[in-house]
């Protein structure tokens, strides 16, 4: 009979806490999300073309130009900020108890949420107004 | 004087893993997890910057694309196709846990398209350092 869960993967979690049963399935789902995102985007950025030629300019008149890109740059931007910051919490929850773990996961929060504010602002003061 | 006990296995038994692919391949997700992480934080922060001080992103643009920085690059790219294969392992496994009978077999699996898809993106990634 085969384990119910993965040896490697964190347990579903049990019982009646629905927010770590969301963050369990969300995790696998931004997780499937970012397979093709981050993949492509790494594929796109750093193999079809160099980074070293994409200036500030060419990202703002080139790259985010096109509405299409904003739109993909910013979903990826949120699915990333979740998924590495969650996964940054399991981390923690791993090797820090107590206040300790509660304060640090605070500050982790705030500093996703600034950075997925700062990278949307980018997104969005680029070029104009998205649509 | 104080006599330590004498140790039971050679060094080199010693420096061998004997954690199993398993245990491995979570070592390694958390690892790479965490250096992409760190690489997010930077990454977010850059392309912010590109929008408020244009001339300082061209700036750090000449150190990504650096000797040093394509080193560093190859290694994003390399936790990056890694956290990933093996997130869609974890993923697989999770949603049908027959297959974690086959956990070591996956892996390997992974392993392949790791070193297939890997190695010529770090060649292109790499090449410009000796002028390619």
């Amino acid at each position: 009979m085969a384990r119910l869960y993965s040896p490697v993967g964190r347990p579903k979690p049990a019982g009646t806490d629905r927010t770590e049963l969301a963050i369990w399935y969300l995790m696998r789902l931004t997780g499937l999300g970012l397979f093709v995102f981050a993949l492509s985007h790494f594929l796109i950025t750093h193999v079809l073309s160099d980074p070293a030629n994409q200036t500030s300019e060419w990202i703002a008149t080139h790259r985010w130009a096109n509405d299409l890109w904003r739109w993909v740059d910013s979903s990826m931007l949120v699915l990333v900020v979740f998924h590495s910051f969650v996964g940054v919490r399991t981390v923690l929850q791993d090797y820090v108890g107590g206040r300790i773990r509660v304060v640090l996961v605070a500050i982790l929060a705030l500093v996703g949420v600034v950075l997925a504010g700062l990278g949307i602002w980018a997104v969005l003061s680029a070029a104009g107004p998205m649509p | 004087m104080v006599r330590l006990p004498r140790p039971d296995q050679s060094a080199l038994l010693k420096l061998t893993y004997r954690g199993g692919e398993g245990m491995l391949a979570w070592a390694f997700h958390r690892i790479s997890g965490i250096a992409i992480w760190a690489f997010i934080l930077l990454h977010v922060l850059d392309i912010w910057l590109s929008q408020v001080n244009s001339a300082l992103y061209d700036d750090l643009l000449t150190i990504y694309a650096s000797p040093a920085g394509r080193v560093g690059e190859t290694l994003l790219g390399a936790a990056l196709l890694y956290h990933a294969l093996n997130g869609l392992r974890i993923i697989l496994m999770d949603f049908w846990p027959r297959l974690t009978l086959y956990h070591k077999q996956i892996w390997f699996v992974s392993w392949i398209v790791f070193v297939a898809v890997g190695l010529p993106v770090a060649y292109v990634i790499l090449k410009p350092i000796w002028g390619g």
